[in-house]
């Protein structure tokens, strides 16, 4: 019997069990507060609606936390059950191979197909699923028996002069307040599972070997230093923002202090579209045009200083993707994270610190050089920084156009790798949670999310400060 | 006029000054202006190599075949359920490939002869036919027209995209004589001329790499490689059709630039292909199944929908989570949330989840929601509750500027006839603020639908062949698609991965067209 109730589709069950048990309870609460009569009557407080929602909210939380923690925890529960009750010899498979065994067993239990031979696969998925029947069994159980526990405590609080409205605002506070703290919860999850990985992973690898090591070779031998990483991150980040930097300061201060109104309005948003390209067609772009003809561009290069006698080997390194490549594709995609920040703060420099200068007899650009750079500097460095964070941070442009090969090498036609890449490398399939290999990965990303939260503060302190003072 | 003021701004030497500083003044804005242009040309460049990519993917070639349904080849005793013709690709294929052979008979007398035929159409593109079949049983036994698109490498060439061919036009020629049996002299007074300037100026060009490459000369659908060529006569050895087509013809020369070692493509094949379009046989035709099919390793039959579906589930579980609870979490800190400590720490703490890489959500999603809590990997589930956590600062942020752009006196108005502070918020700031939360929520999601990375992290990065039913099954996402195709060696998928780029953009432009009619229709000053 189990066995059948393991097919239960719980996600539309739960939906379904959850508006019905709502919107009965609602029902119920406002019916019993219509029906208040005789000299109590005048002493209502809330309309009978703020009754029924009073109910209804007690009737569907304890259900919806059910539901939730069946969601989030029901799949796990059933794999742990499971893997308790394997015979003695699946216990030395290791843990990447069971969770590969156990996510077959699982598919075949959902789609009900398995017609091959293995009798101990067969029987093991159909334990599954009668373990399965029991965990959805006793969710369905447990968020009907809260249900019932909130609907009868609530109903029994309904009197003429109950104060149903502030208890139902009450509770709405309460939710605002839950849904503003997920972005609390968000960094505290981040924080947290970044930490605890990388902690287990430099109890294997020393720290300082890590972060200092010249040698990076994380998918055939385990070598750890990460300084390479570093290097490429920041060589191409350097590259991008050469681009980034004078293209976007410059539109920004040509939008906002010597183009019309006409001009602005249509250069600016055509500006922010590169903003919303998605970073995948920059990769693209970037592998399909800009590495291949920077590689001719080397090998043109290298091929007229040979022939010119200046050097007898070849000067660069023109390989096929390039941290030039990656970092010039970077640069376009930054420049209207600085252009538009930097548009932002240059407007808000006043007019009256203009005017003194044109009354001055300065022309427009020593007005622009001397009075109104000098006064935005500080949010046009925070724009700076927040574009050095989203070029650090960039992920899918180096992964198509940066390499894989861990070196560090001045040469900008050479092949780098940056930390982005190389977790993208370590996460992509099947991974074990327990190998150095894969903790790497979140090592990195602790250096990552370090670094550009340190960006991302100043930077966002500096625009803050820096509104205060002119607002 | 030429009694200059004199003073010490007027003198000769402030004149020359103020020049310098015009000038100064004109480069200034030069450089912005050159900035600009910069902008404005990368994002054309990148808008023109991806279209001109795609509009290359927009069509291709399928190729016609009429055959009898075969009872005994497609639905042989035993098997002749409809499950079992619908899987049996072998034999739909082995009907393509015998029809292929009666065409050209020359292939059949030996076995790579006949496997290079057989390349011609992917085994795997009968699939849908096989479906069809099996669908309506009643058409076994009967004759069939059967289109399935032209090997990938085939189709680039009739493209134009594998090798730029130069053609020349032969005179006529005069007499035909065999020589041995493949072999054939072709020989008329003036008939080669034109090839041969042809060949010299190539030589002039690119020197002696001319001679690596091949000539095939073509009449009808009758098919010959030239192996010599002197003044007035041209040895050739036939690859397809009869040495008869040539005599009394004006056959047509094509030099392809591209050695045969250095393409997928063999002379033999091309010359098979050549013939069958003689034939009619082979159209170019909109390539809806981009649209329709699902992924494949074969680019002729791979298509994007399993990819679309996937990103719709994944969009419609970050929508679910992102928007109400972005929307919640806002209204909190705009209206209800005490000036204190924590709110502060909650408000710096968004503004900073905003500008955080989205790898790092990627990393989160792997260690929590597949490590800790054991959801299922490569779900669009997964990757939607991890969009949604990606996207919510930048909703909430929306949703605080349209919540504050409501002037505090609808506020207060509510309050003054009586309404709570929660019912003011919810009957009379929400609504008004409806629009702009709307607008910032779509850019949100528009924002999601295009990220990649955390995605791969997730594992929705796998190769999927079935169309995803529901938020747990493996899937994988558009931008992800658009990567692991990008990666693909053959050159056959620049084009489609370019295709699925336009077909992802046309959906990020049609959200942000929604928001722009939001603006318009609903803007309003206070």
């Amino acid at each position: 019997m189990f066995q059948q109730l393991g097919h239960l589709p719980m996600g539309w069950l739960m939906l379904a069990l959850l508006a019905m048990l709502a919107s009965g309870a609602f029902f119920v609460g406002r019916v019993q507060a219509e029906r208040f009569s005789g000299p109590a009557a005048a002493r209502i407080h809330s309309r009978p609606n703020y009754h029924g929602y009073f109910v209804a909210m007690w009737t569907f939380v304890p259900a919806l936390i059910v539901a939730l923690g069946y969601g989030l925890m029901g799949e796990s529960l059933v794999r742990s059950q499971l893997v308790s009750e394997l015979p003695a010899n699946f216990l030395k498979i290791p843990g990447v191979e069971l969770g590969v065994y156990l996510d077959a067993v699982s598919r075949a239990a959902v789609h009900n197909d398995y017609t091959g031979a293995d009798r101990v696969f067969a029987a093991i998925t159909n334990r599954y699923l009668e373990i399965q029947g029991v965990v959805k069994l006793s969710a369905i159980g447990l968020a009907l028996l809260g249900a019932t526990v909130g609907f009868v405590l609530a109903r029994r609080r309904i009197v003429p002069g109950f104060r149903a409205r502030n208890r139902v605002e009450a509770g709405i506070e309460l939710m605002l307040f839950l849904c503003a703290a997920i972005a609390i919860a968000t960094t505290v999850g981040i924080i947290a599972s970044l930490l605890y990985e990388s902690l287990r992973f430099f109890a294997e690898i020393p720290f300082w070997d890590f972060l200092f090591g010249t040698r990076w070779n994380a998918q055939t031998s385990a070598e750890f230093g990460a300084l390479p990483l570093f290097f490429g991150t920041f060589m191409i980040a350097l590259i991008a923002m050469l681009i980034a930097a004078p293209v976007g300061l410059f539109a920004a201060i040509y939008l906002s202090e010597y183009a019309g109104p006409k001009v602005r309005g249509w250069v600016k948003p055509i500006l922010e579209i590169l903003a919303g390209i998605p970073t995948v067609v920059y990769g693209f772009f970037a592998l399909l045009v800009v590495a291949p003809s920077i590689r001719s561009l080397a090998v043109w290069i290298n091929t007229t200083l040979i022939s010119s006698g200046l050097t007898s080997e070849p000067l660069l390194a023109a390989q096929p993707t390039s941290a030039l490549a990656a970092g010039l594709v970077m640069g376009i995609m930054v420049i209207p994270f600085v252009s538009s920040l930097s548009d932002d703060v240059i407007n808000a420099v006043p007019q009256t610190l203009r005017d003194a200068a044109y009354a001055m007899g300065a022309t427009k650009s020593e007005t622009v050089k001397h009075v109104v750079l000098p006064a935005a500097l500080p949010g046009i460095i925070a724009s700076l920084l927040l574009a050095v964070s989203r070029a650090i941070g960039e992920t899918m442009i180096v992964v198509m156009a940066a390499g894989q090969r861990a070196r560090i090498s001045a040469d900008p036609t050479a092949d780098l790798t940056t930390i982005t890449v190389q977790i993208v490398a370590l996460l992509t399939g099947e991974t074990e949670f327990d190998s150095p290999k894969t903790l790497s990965a979140f090592a990195l990303g602790l250096v990552l999310f370090a670094v550009t939260l340190v960006f991302n503060l100043i930077a966002l302190r500096v625009v803050q400060k820096y509104r205060e003072k002119y607002d | 006029m030429t009694d200059v003021v004199q003073g010490p701004f007027r003198n000769e030497k402030a004149l020359r000054r103020l020049k310098k500083r015009r000038a100064a003044d004109v480069r200034f804005r030069t450089y912005g202006l050159s900035a600009i242009a910069f902008a404005l040309l990368a994002l054309s460049l990148l808008v023109a190599s991806i279209g001109f990519q795609a509009v290359s993917a927009a069509t291709y070639h399928v190729v016609r075949f009429d055959v009898v349904l075969d009872p005994q080849v497609i639905a042989p005793d035993g098997e002749d359920t409809p499950a079992d013709i619908s899987r049996n690709v072998d034999g739909f294929y082995s009907l393509l490939r015998s029809d292929l052979l009666e065409t050209f008979p020359q292939a059949a007398d030996d076995r790579l002869s006949r496997l290079r035929l057989g390349d011609l159409v992917t085994r795997l593109a009968v699939l849908p036919v096989a479906r069809t079949v099996a669908e309506n049983p009643t058409r076994i036994g009967r004759s069939m027209t059967i289109t399935v698109p032209l090997n990938d490498d085939l189709d680039l060439y009739l493209k134009g995209a594998v090798s730029k061919d130069a053609r020349v036009h032969i005179g006529e020629i005069a007499s035909v004589s065999e020589t041995t049996q493949n072999e054939v002299s072709l020989s008329g007074p003036s008939a080669f001329r034109g090839l041969e300037a042809m060949i010299s100026t190539l030589r002039a060009e690119d020197g002696d790499a001319v001679d690596a490459r091949s000539v095939l000369l073509t009449s009808g659908s009758s098919t010959g490689r030239v192996t010599h060529l002197e003044t007035g006569a041209a040895h050739v050895t036939m690859l397809t059709g009869s040495a008869d087509a040539f005599r009394g013809a004006r056959p047509v020369a094509r030099i392809i630039a591209l050695p045969e070692t250095e393409r997928n493509v063999s002379d033999q094949q091309i010359a098979w292909t050549l013939a069958l379009k003689e034939m009619g046989r082979i159209s170019r035709v909109p390539h809806f199944s981009l649209l329709t099919n699902t992924d494949s390793t074969y680019p002729e039959i791979a298509g994007a929908l399993a990819a679309i579906v996937g990103s719709l589930l994944t969009m419609l579980v970050t929508a679910f989570i992102a928007i109400p609870v972005g929307i919640f979490a806002s209204i909190y800190l705009e209206e209800f949330a005490p000036r204190n400590r924590l709110t502060e720490i909650i408000e710096v703490n968004i503004n900073n989840l905003a500008a955080v890489p989205s790898i790092v959500f990627g990393l989160l999603g792997a260690a929590v929601f597949l490590g800790f809590f054991g959801l299922p990997r490569s779900a669009p589930l997964v990757g939607g509750l991890v969009l949604a956590l990606m996207t919510l600062p930048t909703i909430i942020i929306a949703s605080r500027a349209a919540l504050k752009s409501v002037p505090p006196s609808i506020r207060a108005a509510a309050l003054g006839v009586g309404a709570s502070k929660m019912q003011s918020v919810f009957h009379h700031v929400l609504p008004l603020a409806g629009p702009g939360i709307l607008t910032g929520a779509i850019l949100g999601m528009a924002r999601a639908l295009g990220e990649t990375a955390p995605l791969l992290l997730i594992g929705m990065v796998a190769f999927v062949a079935d169309v995803p039913s529901s938020p747990t099954d493996e899937a994988t996402a558009l931008p992800v698609l658009i990567f692991s195709w990008s990666t693909n060696a053959e050159r056959a998928w620049e084009p489609m991965t370019a295709a699925v780029i336009v077909i992802l953009l046309m959906f990020l432009v049609t959200m942000n067209g929604i928001v722009v009619l939001l603006r318009r229709r609903f803007e309003r000053r206070w």
